[in-house]
């Protein structure tokens, strides 16, 4: 059961060889067996499950079915879900109970995926490593002294040990693409404005979007399409038509051209995952890619450029936790502004308040144009960069991360140390680019990921090369020892 | 650039945000350390650059001015820390 591919269960489902709620159950046991081992998942809505997947068994024998009817997955906690605990990893939003569905959420549902629990996150999505959530940090499945990446290390980790098939993430820095990285499973964030936001709570709105986590491309493509499309409910989604992903997973590399940035192979990659990122590389040849170096010269721009508009962005949206609609308040407030100090102060963690703190000076007066007004600028240097590159090649290919997983606590000190961890993958969001990870290989027992760069809506393309990768590949069939 | 302790109490003021005297320290280097990571930005020629607001210069979207929403008061205050009537209950603001 856990090396099925997602086509392969949705088949089992429809013969009946066995039932959703079996498969369901299944995926439940091993939650409560391993998760205390990872701290993947926060809530665990075993008994909804159950329900979902008798109801989507019901409609297995009508014949009314999706590819992901009576499939379970989790959920990344910063989904809204109608009537469950929605926490974002804080403290702020322990007790919070969302009142509606996020988009991504209704679709899942419409499609009749059985939702087993929302996992742990870095709290409000700011970390690299799931350290920063307030229900503890996730252990890394490969090596339980190191982290699973963030933010969506719980979705990460819950896959790569196979306690669901798939998992959602969001990614607004590295966040779906890094954690698949260091989890050995694939990740693909799509183009800005692909994947609805409504109801995805917001940290910077203008680079946060959702994807799926999953153990290869072709599971990824199923998931990503019942995922994206336009959504008039949020007035940044893109209203384009989405291509049928399955369609085109098998289609020929012969003549694709893939791009090298030099940037991405220089000082500070690990000389091992270089290696690991040049070999797949190579098999991309045997594929019948053609290989070019290229230059993206504001590469190095990109993560201060990051931590200007990603806090500027997280501080204005952070502001609604104000203690008074929803979420923590403090006890026995003296006064209204001692209400949101403190509310605010014993709601959220350091991460958080370090974020809001570099935010609200980037945008304080007289600090505007140095700080925001310039990173927008540079930001628009860095996409330019993408743009003049992807004149000259079809996918862009490097590194997810320079390094494999890091111990837990190792860089918790040092914030610019823990941001240099997403050197890779934040360019992509500053650009508004679909990017991807896949498991390309394994260095001393922990895995390496391999970064695919596409244009602007062309999830498509990075899904086919991903699915040919592995087809030619075992490194996405690997588990972690232990789980099995 | 460089702050103080007085620095992040103000900034932490702007923010109605609670931090406590003994974290001013390091708040303080923390962020001191941030942002003289993110004067590397300084290096950069961006004159005649436009900032970049979204990445296909797309524009908001205009809806129909329609009611798409019903009123669900209700639903949502339960979800609330203290609610009266109707009403979100927040301490005495004018005496």
């Amino acid at each position: 059961m856990l090396q099925k591919s997602i086509s392969e269960l949705a088949a089992g489902l429809r013969s009946g060889e066995f039932s959703s709620a079996e498969l369901t159950q299944s995926f439940i046991d091993r939650i409560q067996r391993y998760d205390s081992q990872l701290n993947s998942v926060i809530t665990l809505t075993d008994s909804a499950a159950l329900d979902a997947a008798k109801a989507a068994d019901a409609r297995l024998k009508s014949g009314d079915v999706t590819a992901l009817t009576g499939i379970p997955f989790l959920h990344k906690d910063i989904f809204c879900t109608d009537g469950v605990r929605t926490s974002c990893g804080s403290r702020m939003l322990d007790s919070f109970v969302a009142p509606y569905d996020a988009t991504v959420t209704a679709k899942l549902k419409q499609a009749g995926a059985v939702m087993l629990g929302k996992t742990n996150m870095d709290e409000f999505a700011m970390g690299s490593s799931n350290e920063t959530s307030f229900y503890g940090p996730v252990k890394n499945p490969w090596d339980q002294q190191r982290v699973p990446g963030g933010s969506s290390g719980g979705s990460a980790a819950a896959v790569a040990a196979r306690l669901a098939p798939l998992a959602t993430g969001t990614d607004t820095g590295g966040s779906i693409r890094q954690p698949a990285a260091l989890c050995g499973i694939t990740g693909i964030k799509p183009t800005y404005g692909r994947v609805s936001r409504y109801g995805m709570i917001a940290f910077a709105s203008s680079l946060d979007q959702a994807g799926p986590l999953a153990t290869s491309a072709q599971d990824a493509a199923i998931m990503l399409q019942a995922m994206a499309g336009f959504d008039p409910r949020d007035s940044t989604s893109i209203d384009q038509p989405v291509d049928q992903y399955a369609e085109s997973l098998d289609d020929d590399l012969a003549g694709l051209t893939i791009g090298l940035p030099k940037e991405y192979f220089g000082a500070g990659l690990d000389t091992q995952v270089g290696a690991a990122v040049e070999a797949a590389v190579e098999a991309y040849k045997k594929l019948g890619a053609q290989v070019r170096d290229i230059s993206l010269p504001n590469t190095s721009l990109a993560v201060p450029a990051y931590y200007v508009v990603a806090p500027a962005e997280c501080s204005s949206n952070l502001s609604r936790m104000d203690g008074v609609r929803f979420g923590y308040r403090c006890e026995d407030p003296k006064d209204l502004e001692d209400l949101y100090v403190r509310s605010r102060g014993e709601g959220f963690g350091d991460e958080v308040k370090r974020r809001i703190l570099v935010g609200t000076y980037a945008l304080s007066a007289g600090y505007y144009d140095a700080y925001y007004l310039k990173a927008q600028q540079v930001r628009r240097l860095i996409r330019d960069d993408f743009v003049q590159a992807f004149k000259e090649v079809d996918i862009i290919m490097g590194p997810t991360s320079p390094g494999t997983a890091f111990r837990l606590g190792e860089r918790c000190d040092d914030p610019v140390t823990m941001y240099l961890s997403d050197i890779y993958t934040i360019a992509v969001n500053l650009a508004g680019l679909p990017g991807m990870s896949i498991p390309a290989g394994m260095v001393d027992g922990l895995p390496v990921g391999l970064q695919l760069i596409g244009n602007y809506f062309e999830e498509a393309r990075l899904l086919n090369a991903a699915h040919r990768y592995q087809q030619v590949s075992d490194w996405h069939t690997r588990m972690p020892a232990g789980f099995e | 650039m460089s702050l103080d302790s007085e620095a992040v109490s103000k900034i932490a003021h702007l923010a109605r945000l609670g931090v406590e005297q003994s974290e001013y320290e390091t708040y303080a280097r923390n962020l001191s350390d941030i942002l003289s990571f993110i004067e590397q930005l300084n290096s950069a020629d961006t004159r005649d650059i436009e900032p970049m607001a979204h990445p296909l210069d797309a524009s908001q979207r205009l809806r129909a001015d329609e009611v798409a929403e019903t009123n669900q008061r209700e639903k949502f205050q339960r979800i609330a820390p203290r609610t009266e009537a109707g009403l979100y209950l927040v301490p005495k603001v004018i005496d």
